[in-house]
């Protein structure tokens, strides 16, 4: 395989990046809509846009909030919501560990659900890029969604309407989702550990704080290394 | 209506803390070496977070009241069959919307 510059890395993030303009723009201004709902202004609802980059955590912040929760609640149940984040920064950091002090922490500002996900593909199928290229790509996934996230917050605040739900678009993130889970099953033990996941996910719904995805999360990790190193041992007994 | 202060006391600590929450290994570990066994848990995080994070979204979806919605299911496991044999990314996210507008269109 030809060696890709680091201008060819940032454009295929650009496009895989791109799909998921499907999910951010509605979820963008359904949030700009429900702020304003709850009496925020332009300023507020953008700032909370642009400085958390989470919407369900910035969600679940205006909803208690809205209720009447104490700050500190509203504040703690929607870090606990991006507890995930955490997860993903362990996860990246074999990867782009190495990079300056300084495009770590731009990388971790725009860590989000899209970034990672495509990154980490990337990333797996691409053991020999360097770290400008890993971090070209990085950013080429956030260009399509990061400013978009913001810029129809600031259009959902302003105009004050939402997409019509016949488009049927609340789905356009499960469905982007899957797609890209789908091919990260390569092995017995991912699908060990996303069957884990699901199931525990779904029996545990009901906790607060969104803990069940944080057990599901460990828990799926935790089948997944699990079973890697039980098929290695089986695959070396195997062995003359 | 929300307290001001209470708004922007939420809004500057939510966001400093999910920046935390996603530097907190990048920025402090850096390049030093992880453990073997750790980063055998890493290699992971992907396939276990992510399906999680949707499944709910699939079973109850929220445009639905939470009902389990003939549709979205099927559009859903669709989606990830496609995904799952052709490898390919877009192709999975166009039949699954395929199917999810062909499903609402008929079960309407």
């Amino acid at each position: 395989m030809q060696r890709q510059t680091t201008n060819s890395c940032y454009w295929q993030g650009v496009r895989d990046g791109a799909p998921f303009i499907l999910v951010i723009v509605p979820f963008a201004l359904l949030f700009g809509v429900v702020a304003t709902e709850a009496g925020l202004n332009v300023l507020e609802t953008l700032s909370f846009s642009v400085l958390v980059i989470a919407g369900a955590a910035q969600f679940t912040a205006l909803q208690l909030l809205s209720d009447g929760a104490p700050t500190a609640i509203a504040l703690i149940s929607a870090l606990a919501v991006n507890l995930r984040m955490a997860m993903y920064s362990a996860s990246l950091t074999p990867y782009i560990g190495g990079a300056s002090l300084r495009q770590r922490a731009l990388a971790a500002y725009f860590t989000v659900d899209q970034s990672y996900a495509c990154a980490i593909v990337k990333f797996e199928r691409n053991p020999d890029w360097s770290i400008p290229q890993r971090l070209a790509y990085f950013f080429g996934v956030v260009t399509p969604i990061c400013p978009l996230w913001y810029l129809f917050t600031l259009v959902g605040a302003v105009i004050g309407t939402s997409i019509p739900d016949g488009l049927a678009l609340d789905f356009a993130l499960p469905i982007t989702f899957l797609a890209m889970i789908a091919p990260m099953l390569r092995t017995p033990a991912h699908l060990a550990a996303a069957f884990v996941s699901i199931t525990l996910a779904l029996l545990l719904a009901s906790l607060p704080y969104n803990l069940g995805l944080l057990v599901a999360g460990v828990a799926g990790m935790m089948t997944g290394a699990q079973l890697e190193v039980t098929l290695e041992r089986r695959t070396a007994e195997q062995m003359p | 209506m929300i307290d001001k202060t209470s708004l922007w006391t939420v809004i500057v600590l939510l966001g400093l803390g999910s920046f935390g929450l996603r530097f907190v290994f990048t920025g402090l570990i850096g390049n030093r070496p992880l453990p073997i066994w750790l980063l055998r848990h890493l290699r992971y995080t992907a396939v276990a977070v992510l399906p999680g994070l949707v499944a709910p979204l699939v079973v109850w979806p929220a445009a639905t009241g939470g009902a389990l919605d003939a549709p979205r299911l099927i559009a859903a496991l669709v989606t990830l069959v496609t995904g799952y044999f052709l490898k390919n990314v877009i192709l999975a996210i166009v039949l699954g919307a395929l199917t999810l507008y062909g499903g609402l269109a008929l079960w309407d």
